[in-house]
């Protein structure tokens, strides 16, 4: 079973269709507990960082410890920009802090929020982009990224101006800036990776 | 670098079961075009970067019917949907956002009542309000109005709402930019002057409005072939191609239309 957090922030219908089209076996979970015995864990997000952690606070707890534990955990758009430690769309808001860094604005000049589809510039190859190729694109809405301190975590980028963080992993935590569950078939073959990688 | 978006458009009659998508001109010479949720898997398949469906019924029950249309869609198309007509309040929006659409657009009830935009983008972010306007030539020099040259001399922009049926007299370009300023993400930018036409967009239209705001523009009306697409890409910044009949009535395929467009240069995805 992968748990949808589901913390009031946004429509889960797109990502919870998506994972239930490919065999994922999805469940919006509203509760804490609910997430106790999940195979993964689908952070979704959806409006200003710092109402997402207001929300999200409750959850705090029960997400580290499954993090700890190793369920394969999967962050996405504003669901990403929460592992960092702050951003500067909501000041003095504090994020989970699991990567190290701090979410930023796109820079003056750019369309913001950057809506649309752009492509991917892979660099490092993981199990989670396994099929996808440098130049394959992907919806992004957003007006924030994540810089983390350690660029190691950085696994594909894309450019709006700025070199704009588009996935990282971490251990068992993979999040995408884009929305995989808006991508077409290249972000359905994402999910499905994560699908898989909870049996390996 | 983002890419520009081709967009098929489904004009929904939601007054019999299910809904069917229509098209013709003015209202008249209507021809069936299918079965909404079937027209958008697809197009979905074929590579339509984004759908978008306007209720052009007024029927009672047409609410529920558009959001059984959406959810459908949403079981199996993955790319975003946006979903207008009739939306007069952040309530209405809601509904339709709780059935799976990722945006709404809004026309005639944001002319009769501009506060709306703000009320829906404060809710659900500017991203998911997309202002909706019908545009038409008015040639002249009109004082206080925003001037645009075309090859057929000076001309303002008139709004008009109810479907193309009744003017307002507000500038076009004005409005989108007021617009903007109060919360709309993205402008979807139809000339009447060129809708049913298949003469091609407005590409002085499209050209001033992209250039006067800072949001994504989606050129609208009149697009009848890819060259079209082309010259709106090529001579403007519009972020976005729309475009009914010629994907309906099977004469392009929208993935030939973007293979014809990436062959020419033009940054789609493919």
């Amino acid at each position: 079973m992968i748990a949808i957090v589901n913390y009031g922030m946004g429509n889960l219908f797109s990502i919870y269709n998506a994972l239930d089209r490919i065999g994922g076996d999805p469940r919006i979970v509203p509760d804490p507990e609910g997430l106790a015995g999940a195979d993964g864990i689908v952070v979704p997000g959806v409006g200003a960082f710092g109402s997402c952690m207001d929300q999200l606070s409750r959850f705090e707890g029960s997400l580290l410890r499954a993090f700890q534990e190793g369920v394969p955990m999967l962050g996405i758009c504003v669901g990403m920009q929460v592992l960092f430690e702050e951003s500067e769309e909501s000041p003095g808001a504090k994020g989970l802090g699991w990567i190290k860094g701090n979410v930023v604005r796109l820079p003056d000049g750019v369309m913001i929020p950057q809506m649309g589809w752009n492509s991917l510039s892979i660099k490092r190859p993981v199990e989670m982009l396994e099929g996808i190729s440098n130049g394959d694109m992907f919806y992004f809405v957003h007006s924030y990224y994540g810089r983390p301190v350690d660029r190691s975590v950085i696994v594909a980028t894309t450019d709006h101006g700025v070199e704009v963080t588009a996935a990282i992993a971490k251990d068992n935590l993979f999040a995408t800036q884009f929305h995989p569950e808006k991508s077409g078939a290249k972000g359905l073959k994402i999910l499905e990776n994560f699908v898989r990688c909870l049996h390996c | 670098m983002l890419a520009r978006r081709i967009i098929p458009c489904l004009d929904c009659d939601l007054g019999v079961p299910g809904g069917r998508v229509v098209k013709g001109i003015e209202f008249k010479q209507i021809r069936y075009a299918g079965i909404p949720w079937e027209l958008a898997g697809r197009y979905y398949e074929d590579g339509a970067d984004e759908i978008v469906f306007l209720d052009i019924t007024a029927s009672h029950e047409r609410r529920e019917t558009m959001t059984s249309v959406i959810k459908k869609t949403s079981e199996s198309v993955f790319v975003p949907l946006a979903v207008g007509g009739g939306i007069k309040s952040v309530d209405e929006a809601r509904e339709v956002f709780n059935a799976g659409a990722d945006k709404i657009t809004l026309n005639t009830s944001a002319l009769k009542r501009p506060e709306l935009i703000s009320e829906i983008s404060d809710r659900y972010g500017n991203q998911a309000v997309v202002l909706a306007i019908d545009a038409k030539r008015r040639y002249g020099q009109e004082a206080g109005r925003e001037i645009v040259e075309t090859p057929e001399g000076p001309c303002w922009f008139e709004c008009s709402f109810y479907g193309g049926r009744e003017f307002t007299g507000i500038d076009a370009i004005a409005w989108a930019k007021d617009a903007v300023s109060r919360g709309a993400g993205e402008i979807l930018l139809t000339s009447m002057d060129r809708d049913g036409t298949y003469d091609g967009f407005d590409i002085p239209l499209t050209d001033a409005v992209a250039k006067r705001v800072r949001i994504p523009v989606i050129a609208s009306g009149g697009c009848a072939s890819p060259d079209h697409m082309l010259e709106v890409f090529q001579k403007t910044e519009a972020s976005a191609a729309l475009a009914a009949s010629i994907f309906h009535f099977g004469e392009w395929n929208i993935r030939d239309v973007k293979t014809y467009l990436k062959e020419r240069g033009v940054n789609v995805r493919v």
